[in-house]
């Protein structure tokens, strides 16, 4: 088993979180952003555990369980507020609630 | 293995791809798991199986569900059947399912080889991943279970303004 150059990891990692940013920015709907969201943090851990695999350390996986971490207590948090939203406003495009005077 | 990352990192940014210009929820949601499942592939092929693990079972599962559950919750009304009905054509379905055969496929060819048997020396394993979790990373799983904590609080309040129909 050959090591995977450290370029190529990081390479995949910044096309990732490029494709999410593009999706954040040019979808409208928020679940779609937040897909986007999860995307860009899941190339987060990307990059921790390609770097963690250059270096033969466990570091960059604990790194890659912190964000898991952070990436399912926002989920959840946004979800709930999409559900609220959607109650609220009746759709779920992001540009109908950007006075967020309720 | 070079190759094998090079599919699997292929993969991951096709479905991605496929995933932000999707018009429907739920076909992005399918490219989203298959991407998430392709990424869990190249941490294996990285030597990372602990935390190839973890993203399938956390990403691509509870936190994909979590997802379909909103969705779910969001389509309650009367065009929803016909909806249903258009997503079981094939030409929802075969474009993640494809994806998914070629990582299936992939995975086959290292367990043929013989790669997953006998890992590389480079391979950080469950055991290296927890003893340093629980040593010098002690405080910053106590903050991760603070953060959990604070999410569900977060999910239960706004939970309950949903159900009131605030």
């Amino acid at each position: 088993m050959t090591a995977i150059p450290l370029d190529q990891g990081l390479g995949l990692a910044a096309a990732l979180f490029a494709l999410g940013l593009a999706g954040v920015l040019v979808r409208r709907n928020l679940l779609f952003m937040l897909m986007s969201l999860e995307v860009m943090l899941n190339a987060a851990g990307v990059a921790f555990v390609v770097a963690g695999a250059r270096w033969a350390a466990a570091d960059g996986q604990i790194m890659f369980i912190l964000v898991l971490t952070f990436a399912a207590s926002e989920v959840s948090v946004g979800l709930a507020l999409i559900l609220l939203m959607h109650r609220r406003n009746s759709t779920l495009d992001a540009d109908a609630s950007y006075h967020l005077r309720g | 293995m070079n190759a094998m990352f090079a599919i699997a990192a292929g993969i991951a940014v096709l479905a991605t791809v496929m995933m932000i210009t999707r018009p429907s929820a739920v076909h992005a949601l399918l490219y989203l798991t298959v991407s998430l499942l392709a990424v869990a592939m190249v941490f294996f092929v990285l030597g990372a199986p602990f935390a190839a693990a973890l993203e399938v079972i956390i990403y691509a599962g509870a936190i994909m569900v979590l997802f379909v559950f909103v969705v779910m919750m969001l389509n309650i009304g009367g065009e929803a059947e016909a909806l249903e009905n258009d997503w079981l054509k094939p030409a929802a379905w075969i474009g993640p399912s494809a994806l998914a055969l070629l990582l299936a496929l992939e995975l086959g060819t290292l367990a043929a080889s013989g790669s997953l048997a006998r890992p590389a020396a480079a391979v950080i394993g469950p055991q290296a991943v927890g003893i340093a979790l629980t040593g010098p990373y002690m405080l910053a799983v106590e903050i991760a279970s603070f953060l959990l904590l604070a999410a569900v609080v977060a999910a239960f309040h706004l939970g309950r303004a949903v159900m009131r129909g605030v």
